[in-house]
């Protein structure tokens, strides 16, 4: 295309975006006074940033067609930090400082920090937990904030019932989570993916709703208030020591789940998952039982949400169903689809920008939500295996024996 | 009598409510085979749409039908609008991608209109004038069915004959059919395929926003998230149908509607929407295909 | 045609009047087929005769409107695998390639083989993520003997490649690689031909007759390349329309006139 042309189409096209956005973009009605805003001003940022995209974009997928590597170029910059941080010689210092940091946290910033970043640990690991289904085994499941709910009530309730403290409801949580998994999997896992997706959306939603209006169970809206925070060897903690402690709960939480994913992506089973993702046809041809490996994948993640759930009930003291809407799923969903499929390092920075950066950037957090939308799309067009590709385990062979050298973190 | 009556008929006002919005659902899955999350986001942009035209039109002294039919007429064009322009950017780049890729877009699409009218308007209800007219022949029966509702009903049976008739007969509709049975061989025929996924856009798009017109007349108040509640229930209400399938949307819609009047109207409010989620998880389950599809042997 | 051998081996797959329906459309009719150890079966017809289909009705992907499908391993007990599951057939020893490959593209060459080897080990979660003795053995192995087979389809170079970057040729090799992993007595392949050059199609020769006396498996194979079919198979079985019309050996096939008429169409004798 010429300079003229494409020139021509940019301005077309930011005609058509001023047009699309006009009534609810400029128009602002007052209905209670009735009165109308004329916002023309964001007609201005409109007509001038899609004139701006719109070039961008026809100078990503105008050229296209010559080199389709193209598209990925953008990232090579991600690409190149997924690859140094596999090279065992930058790979050692990382880690070693990540840790010292991490160790070092709690002393070098307010509690408040640290229990922003407790938030983002937490996340870390419901990301890590929704990455064996969606990542591994490839079954969209956009109902995962329901075990999450599972863990936290489980707490919340078995606390205010039975009296039961923190350390023994953890495993109860997971465990329930899990058994929730395998109740809703066994008749919803012969679904196509698709249907997958919106059945499991369909299920939180009954989850909230049950919670938010089984008033004898539930408590309602109101949720149930005055979970007790962690204890450590009996001791009182203060609002400060507890939310410490927590933290390096999490820390030592977050390496459990790093260890054991990793465990599981490079193990028989793991293998089994991906082959699912990458062809339910060929895998059962396998002798892969796809119905139990999908109810596996579904338990295995689960599990993740429902230790998590009963974190959160410990950190906040409070649960409702507020907490449990779709949108938290979203948000984990969105942790892994940005962080990559299938990689660990993808989602621990995955979680980390879309935890930490609404906290840190106030005004980014009213369109957290808007880029959240966004970067779904621009992810799955560009770069739909997310930051970091996951890369696979390689192995060399010498004659007969064989060296398993592992890669991808 | 008269209570199973009157939720008879508000079943059946809701459930083309529905179908209206399951239409769209069902015939962009035929084509693409994509469930289009951001379809429940056209219509409620469709209601806002007509909800600030309607505003503009009423401060500058207009009044009565026409700006019911002014603001009808802008939303359907806007939300046809909206259904294409999203196509464009979240889904056609993505043909030949896997299957949860799209799927992925299409949340982020969603998630991104919701939060694109919520932050460009309000987060609040806004009411929304009841732009529909009292028809004077049915007040004798208001107490069981009211205008709005015999509007609803009557514009839904209107725009269902014509789409028929549009799918039937016209050589977009005759394409349509065609790239829903094999798309390889409707190009290979000669068929636009990238035209006639847009025409299925705007159409679902424009029906929607027919629908959001109706239902935000009738409830009175819309908010940013209206889009997510329905679209699900709409594409509940095509599943049950028997997704792909025209008649199968509509005859879907309507008994989710009367479902849902039924359960909440003789069992308990408290559960209105999880009455719907509940019928979708138990029809995929028990049969998938839904009450007009055809098992289909997944080819190997 | 050197190779043409007398049945002499036991039957280690039995189909009886085997039918398949489409709604409506059968399209398999009645189909008996017996193989038998050490034979190499064609399988051929015009497309859409149903080839497909019939593999698809023995592994378990499709259930049969009528009929009986008999596996009996050598040395094993003879059962009737109707209506089981694609996993459960596959870890009884009927292994398949797919008319369209169906390589898993995002794992490498060694992992797409090492899944094959999954129904014959049982390393479970806790083995993963303890990661004790027996696992560790297991695991070993498994890479182990999926290397072996990798290098015996001279793809030993291409172990750590990902198996979407193979050319086309290769990507075959490595699906039939993959069913071998699961350790058959019958290897099932569609079309293995299709798309490769006459060099590579060769080489097919090859590895197939060297599959049988090598890993003494038998093979049914579906195959469009009748020079491929005839060097190879000693016995071939032919369909049309659903219905087999002609089974025998390579020249009985060659002389049948209807297998001429099914292949010319109906009209070019009238
Ligand atoms: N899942 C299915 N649903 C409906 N019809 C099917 C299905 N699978 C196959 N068929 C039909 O069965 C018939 C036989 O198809 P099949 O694929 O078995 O043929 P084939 O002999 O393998 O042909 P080719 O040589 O082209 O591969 C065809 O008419 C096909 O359309
Ligand atoms: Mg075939």
């Amino acid at each position: 295309m010429t300079f003229r042309q494409e020139m021509k189409k940019a301005l077309l096209t930011s005609a058509w975006f001023v047009f699309l956005t006009f009534p609810i973009l400029v128009i602002r009605v007052n209905t209670i006074e009735n009165v109308i805003e004329w916002r023309w001003l964001n007609m201005m940022w409109i007509a001038a940033g899609s004139f701006i995209l719109s070039l961008l974009w026809s100078f990503y997928f105008g050229r296209k067609t010559g080199d389709p590597g193209k598209k990925t170029e953008a990232f090579a910059p991600a690409d190149k930090a997924g690859s140094l941080f596999r090279n065992p010689r930058f790979r050692m210092p990382a880690l070693v400082l990540t840790a010292l940091f991490a160790t070092a946290f709690p002393f070098l910033f307010s509690v408040y920090q640290t229990s922003i970043m407790t938030t983002a640990l937490m996340y870390v690991v419901l990301g890590l937990g929704l990455n064996i289904i969606v990542g591994l085994a490839g079954l969209l499941n956009l109902g995962y904030v329901a075990f999450y709910a599972v863990g936290a009530y489980s707490y919340a309730l078995l606390h205010y019932h039975f009296g039961l403290g923190f350390w023994v409801v953890l495993p109860l949580g997971g465990l329930l989570a899990t058994l929730f998994a395998i109740l809703l999997g066994f008749p919803v896992l012969r679904l196509r993916g698709d249907y997958l997706a919106i059945v499991t959306l369909g299920f939180g939603e009954i989850v909230r709703l049950i919670l938010e209006n089984w008033n004898e169970f539930s408590f309602g809206p109101s949720g149930i208030s005055n979970i007790p925070r962690p204890g450590l060897l009996g001791l009182d903690l203060n609002l400060d020591t507890a939310t410490i402690y927590l933290y390096y709960l999490m820390i030592g939480l977050c390496l459990i789940t790093i260890f054991v994913f990793g465990r599981i992506r490079d193990s028989r089973i793991g293998r089994a998952l991906i082959a699912l993702r990458e062809d339910e046809i060929a895998c059962q041809a396998m002798g892969i039982d796809k119905a139990r490996t999908k109810l596996l994948a579904f338990a295995l993640g689960s599990t993740w949400a429902g230790l998590m759930g009963v974190i959160f009930a410990a950190k906040t003291t409070f649960v409702n169903p507020a907490s449990f809407t779709f949108l938290e799923s979203a948000m984990i969903l969105s942790i892994v689809v940005l962080g990559g499929m299938g990689s660990i390092l993808g989602v621990v920075l995955g979680a980390f920008l879309l935890i930490l950066l609404p906290e840190y950037l106030r005004a980014f957090s009213d369109y957290r939500m808007l880029l959240f939308g966004t970067t779904m799309v621009i992810m799955m067009i560009f770069r739909p295996q997310g930051i970091i590709t996951g890369i696979r385990r390689t192995y060399q062979f010498r004659g007969g024996s064989i060296d398993g050298a592992t890669a991808g973190k | 009598m008269d209570y199973f009556l009157e939720i008879f008929l508000s079943g059946l006002t809701r459930g083309s409510i529905y179908a209206l919005i399951a239409l769209g659902y069902t015939m962009v899955y035929g084509i693409i085979e994509l469930i289009n999350f951001a379809h429940g986001e056209i219509y409620m942009i469709g209601a806002f749409t007509a909800l600030i035209i309607a505003s503009v039109l009423t401060t500058l002294g207009m009044s009565g039908p026409a700006v019911l039919i002014l603001a009808g007429i802008v939303a359907v064009i806007y939300a046809s609008a909206y259904g294409f322009t999203v196509e464009k950017i979240a889904y056609k780049p993505l043909r030949g991608a896997s299957r949860l890729s799209p799927l992925i877009s299409a949340i982020g699409m969603s998630i991104f209109l919701q939060n694109y009218v919520m932050l460009a308007q309000t987060s609040d209800f806004l009411p929304f004038p009841n732009l529909l007219p009292e028809l004077p022949f049915l007040e004798s029966t208001a107490h069981i069915m009211g205008s709005t509702d015999f509007i609803i009903i009557a514009t839904t049976a209107v725009v269902m004959v014509a789409l028929t008739l549009l799918i039937k007969f016209t050589r977009m509709g005759k394409a349509m059919r065609a790239t829903a049975q094999d798309r390889n061989m409707a190009m290979l025929v000669g068929v636009n395929v990238n035209r006639v996924i847009s025409a299925t856009f705007i159409i679902g798009s424009a029906l929607a926003a027919i629908g959001g017109v109706l239902i935000a007349s009738h409830i009175g108040r819309i908010n940013f998230y209206i889009g997510f509640i329905a679209g699900i229930k709409a594409f509940t209400a095509a599943v049950l149908g028997g997704i792909g399938s025209i008649p199968g949307a509509v005859l879907g819609g309507l008994v989710l509607g009367w479902t849902e009047c039924f359960a909440t109207g003789y069992v308990s409010s408290d559960y209105e929407d999880a009455f719907a989620f509940a019928l979708l998880v138990l029809i995929l389950i028990l049969r998938p295909a839904g009450i007009l599809g055809k098992a289909s042997v997944q080819k190997v | 045609m050197e190779r043409q051998q007398e049945n002499k081996g036991e039957t280690i797959l039995e189909v009886r009047r085997l039918s398949m329906d489409f709604g409506g459309i059968r399209a398999l009719e009645g189909i008996d087929l017996v193989v038998q150890t050490d034979q190499i079966m064609a399988l051929i017809g015009p497309n859409g005769a149903g080839k497909t289909t019939f593999f698809n009705c023995i592994t378990g992907f499709y259930e049969p409107t009528a009929g009986d499908i008999f596996i009996a391993p050598p040395g094993g007990k003879r059962k009737r695998i109707n209506g089981l599951k694609v996993d459960r057939i596959t870890s009884l020893g009927l292994a398949r390639t797919f008319q369209n490959t169906r390589i898993f593209p995002n794992m490498t060459v060694l992992e797409n083989v090492m899944i094959g080897r999954h129904c014959r080990s049982k390393a479970g979660v806790l083995g993963a993520v303890l990661r004790g003795r027996e696992t560790l053995r297991e695991e070993a192995e498994i890479v182990e003997r999926s290397y072996e087979i990798l290098a015996k389809m001279g793809l030993a170079s291409r172990v750590n490649e990902l198996a979407k970057n193979l050319p086309y040729g290769e990507a075959r090799r490595l699906e039939i690689a993959r069913a071998m992993a699961t350790e058959p007595f019958l290897l099932m392949l569609d079309e293995p031909a299709a798309g490769m050059n006459p060099q590579e199609t060769k080489e097919l020769d090859d590895l197939i007759l060297r599959l049988r006396s090598e890993e003494g498996i038998s093979i049914l194979l579906i195959e469009h390349d009748m020079r491929l079919v005839m060097s190879v198979s000693d016995h071939i079985c032919v369909m049309d329309y659903g219905e087999k019309i002609a089974e025998g050996t390579p020249q009985e096939i060659r002389r049948s006139e209807r297998v001429i008429k099914a292949y010319l169409g109906e009209d070019s004798d009238a």
